[in-house]
């Protein structure tokens, strides 16, 4: 059996819970997951900027602060912390802890052959809109195949302490240390699945052991100190989620199922580069306080195509808002709305999409939302999106005037005007998987 | 009665689809899920916030549905003005749906 925990669920997680999972209790290996859709965008821009850099900042100050205990305990550390630049990250993690092995994945990044892709008839279409890259061509500003965890594998097999990748799938985290530690092969299907969903389970941290759980949440302990969780897993394919004793929140299998269905699409057909789980075949079972057993899983062989994902430069937003009290809050905040959409239209600025919310009345569901009568105070949130920076730029003009010559009421403008961002939207597409090589260097 | 009684959800995003897990606090519940919590409805009962298809999976093995909602996040991702741009409380909203027992 062997140990595999999750300390981070995305770049800016809880910078705690990865220090404590070494240090509260057993594991074998620290699976760490920084890299979101649009994060690769924004470390290529780092990298644009200091070719030192290019990826997740946080990750070598934390090997620094626990070097001394994995070291000791022969705990190692699987990160998808190398962003665009997996070397640069290695080199800063040796810096701050030159006694451990380090090893990265390369091969994922396609930023320097989108062009000959492109040439060479890889289309790669938008998969929401069927829209060819081409269309986009330069506007892009990071380009990379998932890759799976075969070459994850590769590198731990390296005797490597600390394994670093670029774009790898977050569940090959998980999936890798089994690879390796059980001698898993490309065509043994259920046990990549089972890898693949243990994987998946517990890459967004703590959100499958109590955290942002809807079952009796009053009543679940301690969630000031939430324990991350810990797959043990078995070389059959079971495994038991759970996480380390005395720790805050809770593992049940109320709290796995949420996570299980948590951004999934179709349950028979979970694909990643390394298999096509099936959820619908999973069998959860409580064995014990915080502990949840899994087993049944089965799966598929691995697609001919990997998913890249590629980011661009869209254009900019700006998002205002002002905050009305009562009597008649959401009356006002509505004339406040229409008056900055008649002077948007008296300007002649022409946006993608103007689009307003109101707080404490319907922002987050709409329709589905429940109906107060009078509240006690209603924030306005009005956001605009377009090409035009100079458009969003004046847009950001148009809400705190309201205070003195709209609605009476108006305040919470206290920071000023909104400021003006930039968009880079996500284009997800498919290549074939003979044109990605991915390959292990160990870095002295 | 509200179906805040016999199940609780998750919500998240895939790009302007919002993904809501539907679960069954206990296995004999699972049927009325799957009667009661239609596309369809689920459609209806966001009106206007859902653009796109709604589309449902059924899992009987964890008492649970899974729903894609697309076009539901005014763009998704980066491009989104919405605060619950990851469709994060979607799930929430549909706790209120009422339905038969």
């Amino acid at each position: 059996m062997i140990r595999i925990a999750n300390g981070q669920g995305f770049w800016g997680d809880w910078l705690e819970a990865p220090v404590r999972l070494v240090e509260q209790g057993p594991i074998d290996y620290l699976a760490l997951d920084y890299l979101a859709e649009v994060t690769m965008s924004i470390v290529q821009k780092q990298k644009l900027a200091d070719p030192a850099l290019g990826y997740a900042r946080d990750f070598p100050p934390l090997i620094g602060r626990i070097a001394k205990q994995i070291r000791e305990r022969g705990i190692k550390v699987v990160a998808n912390a190398g962003g665009v630049n997996p070397v640069a990250c290695a080199k800063e993690v040796r810096r701050l802890a030159p006694d451990l092995k380090v090893a990265v994945v390369l091969g994922d990044d396609l930023y320097d052959r989108v062009g000959d892709l492109l040439e060479r008839g890889h289309a790669m279409k938008n998969m929401d809109t069927g829209e060819p890259l081409a269309s986009i061509r330069e506007r892009i500003l990071s380009a990379n195949a998932y890759i799976g965890a075969f070459p994850v594998a590769e590198a731990l097999a390296t005797g490597a302490d600390v394994v670093i990748a670029g774009r790898c799938t977050d569940t090959a985290l998980a999936l890798a240390p089994m690879i390796h530690a059980f001698g898993w092969r490309e065509d043994q299907h259920d046990l990549l699945a089972a890898g693949t969903i243990a994987g998946h389970i517990i890459e967004c941290g703590a959100q499958c052991t109590g955290g942002n759980c809807q079952v009796d949440w009053p009543s679940i302990p301690d969630m000031a100190n939430i324990g991350y969780p810990i797959v043990e897993a078995e070389p059959d394919g079971t495994f038991v989620v759970t996480k380390h004793a005395g720790t805050g929140g809770r593992v049940h299998s109320d709290v796995v199922k949420e996570q299980l269905l948590y951004e999934l699409g179709d349950p028979k057909s979970y694909i990643t580069p390394d298999c096509v789980a099936d959820f619908t075949s999973i069998r959860l079972e409580d064995v014990g306080p915080d502990r949840v057993r899994v087993s049944g899983i089965r799966g598929g062989g691995r697609p001919p195509m990997l998913k890249v994902s590629i980011s661009y430069a869209w254009g900019y937003k700006a998002i205002g808002t002002l905050v009305y009290s009562w009597p008649q809050a959401l009356e006002k905040a509505r004339a406040a709305d229409a008056i900055v959409r008649e002077r948007l239209r008296a300007l002649g600025l022409r946006f993608d999409e103007i689009y307003t919310e109101y707080f404490g009345v319907n922002a987050c569901h709409g329709p589905a939302a429940v109906t107060v009568a009078d509240p006690a105070e209603v924030q306005v949130r009005i956001g605009v999106r377009g090409a035009d920076r100079k458009a969003v730029d004046r847009f950001t003009r148009e809400l705190v005037p309201l205070v003195l010559n709209g609605p009476p009421t108006g305040t919470g403008f206290g920071d000023g005007r909104p400021p003006v961002r930039e968009v880079v939207a996500y284009w997800p597409a498919l290549l074939d998987r003979s044109e990605i090589t991915t390959h292990v260097e160990v870095v002295e | 009665m509200k179906l805040s009684e016999i199940a609780h959800t998750r919500s998240g995003d895939k790009g302007d689809t919002v993904n809501i897990g539907v679960i069954a606090y206990r296995a004999e519940d699972y049927p009325v899920l799957v009667r009661e919590v239609t596309a369809e409805r689920v459609k209806a009962h966001f009106g206007e916030l859902v653009k796109g298809n709604v589309v449902r999976y059924e899992l009987p093995n964890l008492g649970a549905l899974n729903f894609l909602l697309e076009e539901a996040l005014g763009g998704g991702g980066t491009l989104s003005l919405r605060v619950d741009a990851q469709g994060k409380t979607f799930g929430a909203a549909l706790l209120r749906m009422e339905i038969e027992a």
